[in-house]
């Protein structure tokens, strides 16, 4: 009554086997690596890469274990910290700007396991040290600005064709434009159509237009702010050179950012927290007389009119408020000097961008044009100059009292792109790696010496059963770590502390079969069928009482955050591993061990 | 080895009254301290900014504290955070001021004083996140409870389901009563910990009424009471040794686990203990008041193999 069929023991035996094979991926440890990735869309990722960095290690005599080519780029796996850092200066060096050159680390587990998918567990940011943000994006800075574009389309549109405007006014996220009469409007309808997409047009008489925004339309907008968002943070974290960075949309206006190993976390916070995008505006020469921005300097801005000071001086100015350019426009930028060998910053325009550029400063030669960089709904002039002539082909060089170093940042941040909206970090959790690689020793000796405690005990209070249940719940923690590792979960301190008391929960199970055990021995059965009985008696209470834990697991998963969702994966995986274990990775040691034996005097319980 | 080995049933049942009333005072006494002295919410539910550093020698709050106020950092609060050379800040939200622009200005504060402080862990929780993890942690409790109900008034009965929540629903309230009391950090991870304790107490509840649902169909001839008696007698055994080992697994995270798991494990510990007592000594009791009957599992289905056990005790 107590055998199992072979096909059982083997079935065991081999997942079992599975989940040594996947979990060992954990014990091998992580050796240093330089990553060399891409860092524009053009730079590729070819056999040429491969010889232009493999030529440059052996030009800096500089040691290697191993490079692997894959699309994302290239790791080079190097011996320790020191030529770390020296193979990252001569990589950088060789490659230039185009490519990202960051410190990582890669597991040392053997190429055999890797092939298999055996990978060790991914370690949070609490174990391994670095940078989580969370950021919010200020949808009605977006919704604004896409109102101010579309705006600035209508008034473009309607000079093209030369249909008189007599203006375009807001109210929330209604525009009105107004023209001189019925029939001006009905040509602009006309002239509109084609440019006015997703939005509800209604005629409204004495000449007005009257445009609401559809909801799929403001759906539209709030996507493309956050797609627009997260592809500039993608393009900072590259030009910060983080091995492996995080950035993912969570919810509908959140972003989060995390980037492992960043040791220096303040020039992290620095460029990621940057909110700045650049502007430009026409400068209103026309109402600068001291009296007007006297007034506006108390707020009392001329309509259609915003007031700025320059970063330098603080030169008060006034400028239009519709912008001419914003940083979407713009394609690249880079840092330089001008003729006459002062800092400046060059920058590219896209094709929109151009034609715009071109048609304005065509329009308005002799007029300053202002350049303005806006942080945090605060905006600072950086230079305001005189449009000497027509630029076409969207090659803008900006001048102007700056030094090298805002040069240098004004470039970064326009070649990283502009923000599409503002983003505030509404959190931030900063782990130093000593305090990561402490807490990964704290977690493991909080399993280790529980699980240790409760194989001792268990062996002396139930003797030979006790084994069988201290090897099941070996066999759980073995599945478990397979199971995370397989799924690539990340693991965080709270995690580890999950893994723990998973240990300390799953024993519940053995302890219910034990004592059934011994209860149907007291009442005088025959050792074979109180095994039997205490097995199958137990069964369903297990079945009960790792329901409700798994009900409370999933709840803790679909409402926790960050650490708290880490610890309820790991629950839920765990009460699964154990009910396999407990049962029948016990039950095979018990049916192996006394299910031989026809004639079975007792049982060591 | 056996610790446990009883001849007769005890007869809990009949001291139902006075453990319902430790119970019930216990559980006054912590609705009261946590109306009156309240939670000590941690920065991921008040928002704020937490900031851990390290001394190369053993760390003085006073000093740190000294250096901050001279930065115009008033607000704070330093405490020493599990050794003598780690400081932990705490600092409320401030308007119009970023967590970057924060932690650089303490670090530099602190850093006057003794060059060689290294920067440990910074935390900083804007006032939306905390308000939403307020109401998330509501729901996931409403929604533990529920689900728990529901799945024991499907499994056993609707009196069941009723005393188990009961039952641990006072586990959740002592845990926070002792938070209270102490007045200990209440973080995310001990969050975390109160609402496993609910589902790993229930379990408690559920290996108690599984005897019982048994033992009505065993015993044809035994009162509530007696049957109620006898299944948590011969349940005992196991309560104490399964308890006993999470305990054990517990108490090492308590040894070892550093300070981020030390409020986790101290819930932990509280939840088992009273876990045990109440599953035992409140919901079985609440099981008889509420009227449980010989009849509720008549109508079950016995499931198979179960009807030939013989009286055991």
């Amino acid at each position: 009554m107590n055998r199992y069929p072979r096909w059982k023991y083997i079935t065991i035996l081999l997942i079992l086997l599975l989940g040594v094979v996947y979990s060992i991926p954990n014990f091998f440890g992580e050796v240093p690596a330089v990553q060399v990735s891409p860092a524009t869309s053009v730079a590729q990722v070819d056999q040429a890469l491969l010889t232009r960095v493999e030529s440059t290690l052996k030009d800096g005599s500089i040691p290697y274990d191993g490079v692997i080519f894959d699309s994302n780029g290239i790791k080079v796996r190097v011996r320790d910290n020191d030529t770390q850092l020296k193979a990252k200066d001569a990589l950088q060096a060789s490659l230039g700007s185009s490519y990202t050159v960051a410190l990582n680390l890669l597991s040392a587990t053997p190429n055999w396991l890797q092939s298999v998918g055996a990978l060790p567990m991914y370690l949070g940011l609490d174990l391994r040290g670095g940078v989580h943000f969370l950021m919010q994006v200020d949808m009605k800075a977006a919704l604004n600005k896409q109102l101010d574009r579309q705006t600035n389309d209508i008034r473009n549109k309607l000079r093209d064709e030369k249909i008189p405007l007599a203006g375009v006014s807001r109210d929330g996220t209604t525009l009105i434009v107004k023209f001189k009469d019925a029939d001006t409007r009905d040509q602009g309808l006309e002239a509109l159509r084609k440019t006015l997409r997703d939005v509800t047009v209604t005629s409204l008489d004495d000449g007005r237009l009257q445009l609401v925004q559809t909801p799929v339309a403001l759906k539209a907008i709030q996507d493309q702010a956050i797609q627009q968002n997260m592809l500039t943070l993608r393009n900072r974290v590259n030009e910060l050179g983080v091995a492996e960075p995080v950035i993912q949309q969570q919810g509908p206006d959140r972003v989060v950012v995390q980037l492992p190993g960043v040791q220096d976390t303040a020039k992290a916070k620095d460029i990621l927290g940057r909110t700045a995008s650049l502007e430009i505006h026409l400068v209103d020469d026309e109402h600068m007389d001291g009296q007007t921005l006297a007034a506006a300097a108390r707020g009392l801005v001329p309509p259609g009119d915003d007031y700025y000071t320059s970063n330098r001086d603080g030169e008060p100015m006034l400028v239009k408020k519709l912008s001419v350019l914003t940083g979407e426009d713009i394609s690249g930028a880079s840092a330089g000097y001008d003729q006459s060998n002062q800092p400046a910053v060059h920058v590219n325009m896209d094709t929109r961008g151009a034609r715009i550029f071109g048609q304005v400063t065509r329009d308005n030669v002799g007029k300053r044009m202002a350049i303005i960089l806006i942080e945090k709904g605060h905006g600072e002039v950086i230079t305001a100059p005189v449009i000497r002539e027509p630029i076409n082909g969207g090659q803008v060089q900006i001048t102007g009292r700056m030094s090298v170093k805002d040069a240098n940042d004004i470039s970064l941040l326009l070649r990283a792109g502009a923000l599409a909206a503002p983003m505030e970090i509404i959190e931030e959790r900063t782990i130093g790696p000593s305090l990561g690689a402490e807490n990964i020793d704290k977690g493991v000796h909080s399993v280790l010496w529980g699980f240790v405690a409760i194989t001792v005990f268990m062996m002396i209070y139930y003797r030979r059963m006790g084994l069988f249940s201290a090897a099941a719940l070996g066999a759980n923690l073995l599945l478990l770590v397979a199971m995370l590792s397989m799924l690539q979960a990340t693991l965080t301190l709270p995690g580890i502390a999950a893994i723990a008391l998973t240990v300390g929960m799953a024993i519940d199970a053995n302890v219910l079969i034990n004592e059934r055990i011994r209860e149907e021995l007291r009442a005088g059965h025959s050792p074979h069928a109180a095994l039997s009985a205490g097995y199958s008696r137990a069964f369903a209470t297990i079945l009960d009482s790792n329901v409700t834990n798994f009900i409370a697991g999933m709840a803790l998963f679909a409402y926790g955050t960050g650490p708290v969702r880490g610890f309820a994966v790991v629950l839920c995986l765990g009460i699964l591993t154990s009910m396999f274990s407990a049962i029948l990775v016990s039950r095979a040691l018990v049916n192996l061990s006394y299910g031989r034996q026809r004639k079975l005097a007792g049982i060591s319980i | 080895m056996e610790f446990f080995r009883f001849k007769r049933d005890i007869p809990f049942m009949s001291y139902a009254r006075t453990t319902t009333l430790i119970s019930l005072v216990t559980f006054l006494l912590s609705v009261f301290f946590l109306f009156t002295k309240g939670l000590n919410l941690g920065v991921e539910f008040t928002g704020g900014t937490v900031i851990e550093v390290h001394y190369q020698q053993s760390a003085e709050p006073a000093k740190a504290q000294a250096a901050l106020v001279n930065a115009h950092i008033t607000d704070s609060s330093v405490q020493n955070f599990g050794t003598s050379q780690d400081l932990i800040i705490r600092m409320p939200l401030k308007e119009g001021l970023s967590s970057a622009q924060l932690s650089e200005t303490v670090l530099s504060a602190l850093r006057a004083d003794a060059p060689a402080v290294e920067l440990r862990r910074v935390e900083f929780i804007g006032p939306q996140v905390g308000k939403e993890l307020v109401t998330d942690g509501t729901i996931a409790l409403t929604l533990v409870c529920l689900g728990i109900m529901a799945y024991l008034a499907f499994r056993f009965e609707w009196r069941f389901a009723v005393a188990a929540i009961i039952a641990n629903l006072h586990d959740v309230v002592i845990i926070l009563g002792f938070f209270a009391f102490f007045q200990w950090e209440f973080s995310l991870t001990v969050l975390a910990a109160v609402l496993s304790v609910l589902g790993y107490s229930v379990n408690e509840s559920v290996v108690v009424f599984d005897r019982i649902r048994e033992n009505f169909r065993k015993y044809k001839k035994l009162s509530v009471a007696e049957i109620i008696n006898n299944a948590i007698t011969a349940t005992m055994s196991r309560t104490i040794i399964t308890h006993g080992c999470t305990e054990l697994v517990v108490l090492s995270m308590l040894f070892f686990g550093g300070e981020t798991l030390h409020n986790f494990a101290l819930a932990l510990t509280i939840g088992i203990v009273f876990g045990i007592y109440s599953s035992v000594l409140v919901s079985s009791p609440i099981v008889l008041w509420l009227g449980a009957t010989r009849e509720h599992f008549i109508k079950v289905e016995p499931a198979p193999g179960e009807g030939t056990a013989d009286a055991s005790s």
